[in-house]
């Protein structure tokens, strides 16, 4: 699959088919255990540490719990990425904080701890520090599950004005259907590691393959059966009588 | 019985396996070590949590036992006529055994166990991967600087409780069984050598200090990323310093002191 | 927790550790007394040393003028070799200095005691102690007693 740069792009698919790992695969956290994973040219895979660092500058990850340091508070999680690699003055980078913060409503609450802010608003601090080195790439690692429909609402048109504002590559795992749909350009449903289906959130609508609609629909039983796999039902309860 | 043997087979090689990812991970730590002179705030912050934090424990715990070793010392000695050297009795058993030995089992199950859950928690809620996502390396981050200021508190915890257990002792010693104060010093004086009692007594610290450090830092970084795993994990760093701590006492007053 | 208050602790932690050390070092061990290292060096050799261990002191009139450095056996002469350390303060020993080894109190450690003599050459650096009385074995002495009776 290919991943266009500068729009918005989708993955899908059910619980466990790995999703997130293909996330950590791109930003060099797992190794995969066959094939090729390029970023801008690069084999991920096969960077020397060094090499991996510098591109991973180059990438935002937001978690899905955020993964702000518990210890430091919201200003200085977002100055955290400016501090260990540059060495600018403290004026600037409380400049360049502040406007990050701005960016995504937080500006008033840069003295509070992780531990205090809700989950809608800890996942944009994390935005905001992911922005904080200027990334040509984010990576978000189902940015809705557990978000009420306004921070969902918010955290949509941050992602959508983020990306269309700073030109950037956005890649979203998620299995929330309609918001990620509606936001992206481009949709891939992968399933038991395979590809299943990769085209426009319109194009898929009209998709004929009836995996894609039970997946898009929700239906219960369809080529992902309901039932997992077991022997003959009815064997498997007189077997039981039997031995009994 | 097939499934005895199975099983006792891979929890062989599961001990293997964690014992070679632990020599790998300190490899890893040890590199990382250099990168700290620059960020010598990050060791300050550590130690105040390792060192500062186990300080009371440590003094009240030094006390105590100090003042246990001179009414143990006393009523041994007296029966001799020769509470005179109480003094040494206490220095001796204190800077070269008791010191660094409770030191670093109290440590164990203050800071180490403090440091195992506190990295078994930034792996849980993601705090690690976001760190290398963000470009940095826990190892020079998280691990290194717990690694350095533990190594370094913990001799230096041990040198504090043997000072307040003599101290202790003197208080019980001379102070309430009446041991003439200058025979408790001058007698410790005359049987304790600097380099050779209270060096090596510091020396036995470092080496805990290490091994204390290393597990509760791998412990950390190891555990399975839930709360459960998070909990067992410190409970393994505990019980692993405690037992790795009176194994290495042995071996190394067997190379020290065999006279 | 503010920064500057964990710097300040930090300092203070680094200070009690100073402390200990400086305890430990002057007033629980014998670092500024002698250590071995500066005095000069004599030897004597002895029949049996008894319980005589190397760091017990040597003093002359009761007072420590230093201690012993060294103990080992000559298989030439079977005797015991001891290398005492005097310090550099007290150079002024007469070569007929005799040294014996007694014990303090009767289950207490041994020590060397010095009997300056009256010659008018001191003792230095590698000199030897000629006069010497071994160390009261008590078996012996137990032993000695009972044969006599």
């Amino acid at each position: 699959m290919d991943i266009p740069r500068g729009k918005i792009t989708t993955i899908m698919g059910p619980s466990g088919t790995g999703k997130t790992t293909l996330l950590k695969v791109i930003g060099g956290q797992l190794k995969p255990s066959g094939g090729s994973v390029q970023v801008d040219g690069l084999e991920v895979p096969k960077l020397r540490r060094r090499d991996l660092y510098t591109l991973r500058k180059r990438m935002g990850m937001l978690f899905q719990s955020g993964a702000l340091l518990t210890d430091i508070t919201v200003f200085d999680n977002v100055a955290f990425p400016l501090r260990e690699h540059t060495d600018l003055p403290e004026r600037l980078v409380r400049h360049l904080v502040l406007m990050r913060l701005q960016a995504v409503g937080l500006r008033g609450s840069r003295d509070l701890y992780p531990a205090e802010l809700s989950g809608g608003m800890a996942r944009r601090v994390a935005l905001a520090r992911a922005l904080m080195l200027d990334p040509m790439m984010i990576l978000y690692d189902e940015p809705f599950t557990g978000q009420d429909p306004i921070s969902m609402g918010v955290l949509l048109e941050l992602i959508k004005t983020v990306n269309e504002a700073l030109n950037l590559t956005s890649v979203i795992v998620s299995h929330d259907l309609a918001e990620a749909m509606s936001i992206s350009d481009y949709v891939v449903i992968i399933s038991n590691g395979k590809v299943v289906a990769a085209d426009s959130p319109e194009g898929l609508r009209q998709s004929d393959s009836e995996w894609v609609q039970q997946f898009l629909n929700g239906l219960p039983d369809g080529p992902v059966p309901f039932q997992a796999a077991a022997p003959d039902y009815a064997t498997d309860l007189f077997d039981i009588e039997q031995r009994s | 019985m097939m499934d005895f043997l199975a099983n006792s087979g891979r929890r062989y090689l599961n001990t293997l396996g964690s014992l070679g990812r632990a020599s790998v991970f300190l490899a890893q730590l040890l590199s990382a070590l250099p990168s700290l002179l620059l960020r010598f705030s990050l060791v300050i912050k550590q130690l105040f949590s390792s060192g500062v934090m186990t300080l009371s424990i440590i003094l009240i715990s030094g006390l105590f036992v100090g003042m246990v070793l001179a009414l143990q010392g006393y009523n041994a000695l007296v029966r001799f006529g020769a509470e005179d050297t109480l003094g040494s009795f206490v220095a001796v058993v204190l800077v070269r055994e008791l010191g660094p030995v409770v030191t670093a089992l109290l440590f164990a199950g203050r800071a180490g166990s403090a440091m195992t859950a506190e990295i078994g928690l930034m792996k849980a809620t993601e705090q690690l991967s976001g760190l290398e996502m963000m470009a940095v390396d826990p190892f020079k981050r998280v691990f290194a600087p717990r690694f350095l200021a533990g190594f370094f508190a913990l001799p230096a915890l041990a040198a504090m409780f043997s000072a307040i257990a003599i101290l202790g002792g003197h208080l019980v010693g001379v102070e309430v069984l009446g041991v003439d104060a200058g025979a408790y010093w001058s007698q410790m004086q005359a049987s304790v050598d600097f380099w050779e009692d209270v060096v090596s007594g510091l020396i036995k610290a470092v080496v805990f200090g290490f091994v204390v450090c290393w597990i509760a830092i791998f412990q950390g970084a190891d555990c399975v990323p839930t709360s459960e795993g998070v909990s067992s994990a410190t409970t393994r760093t505990v019980v692993y310093s405690s037992l790795m701590v009176l194994g290495l006492d042995f071996l190394l007053t067997a190379i020290m002191f065999n006279v | 927790m503010n920064s500057r208050t964990t710097e300040i602790l930090v300092g203070l932690f680094m200070l009690l550790f100073l402390g200990a050390m400086t305890i430990l070092a002057l007033k629980v061990s014998n670092l500024t007394s002698l250590s071995g290292v500066q005095g000069y060096q004599v030897r004597a050799n002895f029949d049996n040393v008894g319980g005589l261990r190397v760091r017990a002191p040597v003093s002359a009139g009761g007072v420590k003028v230093g201690q012993v450095s060294h103990i080992e056996y000559d298989s030439e002469t079977f005797e015991a070799k001891v290398t005492l350390t005097i310090d550099e303060k007290f150079n002024q020993f007469p070569t007929d200095t005799s040294a014996s080894i007694y014990t303090a109190g009767l289950l207490g450690e041994q020590y060397i005691g010095l009997e300056p003599g009256a010659d008018d050459e001191v003792l230095e650096q590698d000199s030897e102690i000629g006069l010497t009385q071994s160390a009261l074995v008590l078996e012996r002495l137990i032993g000695q007693v009972l044969l006599n009776k």
